[in-house]
């Protein structure tokens, strides 16, 4: 096969993908599926995927419509925060007391890592110890005179 | 004695800070009663929101409870998918034609948390003819300590709270309510 060919098929493998995932992509549309995790809902407090309520049933619909007018999942989302205010995302806010669901793990993770930074150094330096001096048994004397007997008696033999 | 060490002390430092973050947030999230304590005690405390002024439900502008002054306002918070609102709409209705008919004040329903599509024709089906404002951002309904609904505020001419039904109301609750309303301010 000549390159010229070769050339030829490779470029139109190109436009036939080219051409596939453009018109995926113009019919891949939004499902309630797709939103209903990244939304509240708002009455009661939990993402609307797992939300049974009236109110949780009135926000399915109210998402299905900006579905049928054609609003992408980010569009949806906006409109929704715009009509409801930010706490109808399932992303806490980034003010307020909701600061502190990014605060709290970033604290904790400094916190941890500060210990660690206390404790290794601790738990090295006791390891070299244990290692440098090997631990003398405590003994009584009358055990200690016993035991200096016995081996005595054991390097006799 | 021996002093604790650096280890235990960023330890309980972390530990306090964590306990004092959930009383915090377990604090601030509970409802604010001040209102219905006032009124219990038989006191009429100003109307809180006065200013707020919201979007009318059927779009032809903005209104506010200060804008009312001079009348008697019963303001319901509502939603058109909740079952006790669409229950005790019609002694509200009730109440709106005793109102119209003196002269002396209005009903003002606000939506709570309702997709408006769905609030309009809950008013068309239930057969309200009172206003409604949209409070979808929660704008009033905190000042007033609402998170559940449907809650009703009846307020007199001068502003001020005469009576509060958290949960669904009655005939007997309004007509008493409307009449000490009507009555003038408490001395």
């Amino acid at each position: 096969m000549s390159l010229r060919r070769i050339g030829a098929v490779l470029a139109l493998a190109l436009a036939l993908a080219a051409c596939a995932s453009s018109a995926s992509a113009a019919t891949a549309r939004t499902n309630l599926t797709d939103v209903e995790d990244e939304v509240m809902c708002d009455t009661c407090n939990v993402p609307l995927y797992i939300a049974e309520s009236p109110r949780a049933d009135q926000l399915r619909r109210e998402i299905r419509v900006l579905i049928a007018q054609g609003e992408t999942k980010n569009e949806i989302k906006a409109t929704l925060k715009d009509r409801y205010g930010p706490a109808i995302l399932a992303m806490p806010q980034r003010s307020g007391f909701s600061l502190a669901a990014y605060l709290v793990p970033i604290l904790a993770a400094l916190g941890l890592l500060a210990l660690m930074a206390v404790l290794l150094p601790r738990w090295r330096r006791r390891g070299r110890e244990r290692d440098e001096e090997p631990p003398e048994p405590d003994l009584s004397d009358a055990d200690r005179g016993r035991l200096e007997d016995e081996l005595a008696q054991f390097d006799g033999r | 004695m021996k002093r604790p060490g650096v280890l235990p002390t960023i330890i309980a430092v972390f530990c306090a800070m964590l306990i004092a973050l959930i009383i915090y947030g377990v604090s601030s999230t509970g409802a604010d009663t001040s209102l219905d304590s006032a009124v219990r005690s038989g006191k009429r405390p100003q109307a809180p929101g006065a200013t707020v002024a919201l979007p009318k439900l059927d779009g032809t502008g903005t209104l506010s409870i200060g804008a009312l002054r001079g009348k008697v306002v019963v303001l319901n918070f509502w939603a058109s998918w909740c079952d006790p609102c669409k229950a005790e709409a019609p002694v509200l209705q009730n109440a709106q034609r005793r109102l119209e008919r003196s002269g002396d004040g209005t009903v003002l329903g606000v939506t709570y948390k309702d997709f408006a599509a769905e609030s309009r024709r809950f008013e068309r089906e239930v057969g309200v003819t009172y206003p409604s404002l949209r409070d979808d951002k929660l704008k009033l309904a905190p000042k007033y300590g609402t998170t559940k609904l449907p809650e009703t505020f009846v307020i007199d001419r001068e502003g001020k709270i005469v009576a509060i039904s958290r949960g669904q109301l009655d005939q007997k609750f309004l007509d008493s309510a409307l009449d000490k309303a009507l009555g003038g301010p408490a001395a």
